[in-house]
């Protein structure tokens, strides 16, 4: 539930979704849900496996003419199981706190197994 | 007495002479179930905080329900259609359901009905701005001419990802054929 706990702190900011075709989804992280299940509002998109817009390659497609269907889409829920990455905002986490927090939870999953 | 008339009164309509039948059962069992009914104040209140609830499956996907949405799925497939149900995998059922293709600078619709959607082959949904769907930079053709550009792009997909395997598995690469990805 770290990782839950984590994401829910970062609601209203701004990340990129990458997914696992590829796709990116850059937009403000409206809500999360315990299977990682991500909602973005006010979306723009790019492509991973495309080069840099602007980059200057001949022949190469934008994300938009690979992905026409999402012209017309604001908002996007997302299956948390097809998540390759989330590019988050690095002011927005702090990483001692993350740390301790998962020490602790190492710390009392391993208290849990002893008792057992 | 009188206590135990009432709540022979309450527990079951046997009453009038029923004063004496309850009066033939413990009060002491009788008298704690009456207690609770009598003074059930809430539970104190903690920090505040966002209810849990939006942070549910089932609270991100009410505020998309009857609308009208895009639905990718695994195998590549489109769909529009108004959401009408779901549960918190999600699998979900799309009514008045289209099925769109989109080639080089075209895209059709064919009509498909009533969906339901199993939840693992969705990618993602996709609400659709109403106004800004009638700006499409493509051109609507026929069913039959985008679906025949449709088929023949798949055809040579499929044949490049044939030699793309191949060749990978020829340097020990092996792939995973049940999980593509669109």
């Amino acid at each position: 539930m770290l990782f839950f706990s984590f994401f829910r702190t970062l609601v209203d900011h701004e990340v990129t979704v990458e997914l696992k075709n590829d796709l990116l989804l850059h937009g403000r992280l409206k809500s999360v849900d315990q299977f990682l299940n991500i909602k973005l509002e006010d979306i723009t998109i790019g492509d991973s496996s495309l080069p840099i817009p602007g980059a200057g390659e001949v022949g190469s497609i934008t994300a938009e003419q690979r992905w026409p269907h999402l012209f017309a889409v604001k908002n996007v829920f997302i299956r948390g199981s097809v998540v390759r990455y989330v590019h988050l905002p690095a002011a927005a986490v702090d990483t001692q706190l993350l740390e301790d927090a998962t020490r602790r939870e190492a710390a009392a999953a391993q208290q849990g197994a002893l008792k057992k | 007495m009188e206590r135990s008339a009432g709540i022979g009164g309450t527990n079951s309509g046997v009453d009038g002479n029923g004063g004496a039948s309850a009066s033939t059962t413990p009060a002491p069992t009788l008298g704690p179930s009456t207690q609770p009914g009598v003074a059930a104040p809430p539970g104190p209140a903690g920090p505040p905080q966002l209810p849990p609830q939006m942070f549910t499956t089932s609270a991100q996907l009410l505020d998309l329900t009857d609308k009208k949405l895009l639905v990718s799925l695994r195998d590549g497939r489109r769909l529009i259609g108004v959401l009408r149900s779901w549960d918190q995998v999600p699998n979900l059922v799309l009514q008045y359901t289209v099925e769109r293709l989109y080639v080089d600078g075209k895209y059709c619709d064919i009509n498909r009905g009533v969906f339901l959607v199993r939840g693992e082959n969705v990618l993602l949904l996709g609400e659709i701005d109403l106004d800004k769907e009638d700006e499409l930079p493509q051109t609507q053709a026929t069913v039959e001419e985008v679906f025949g550009l449709h088929k023949a792009q798949q055809m040579e997909k499929k044949r490049r990802d044939k030699v793309v395997r191949r060749k990978l598995a020829a340097l020990g690469f092996e792939e995973d054929e049940q999980h593509v990805l669109f």
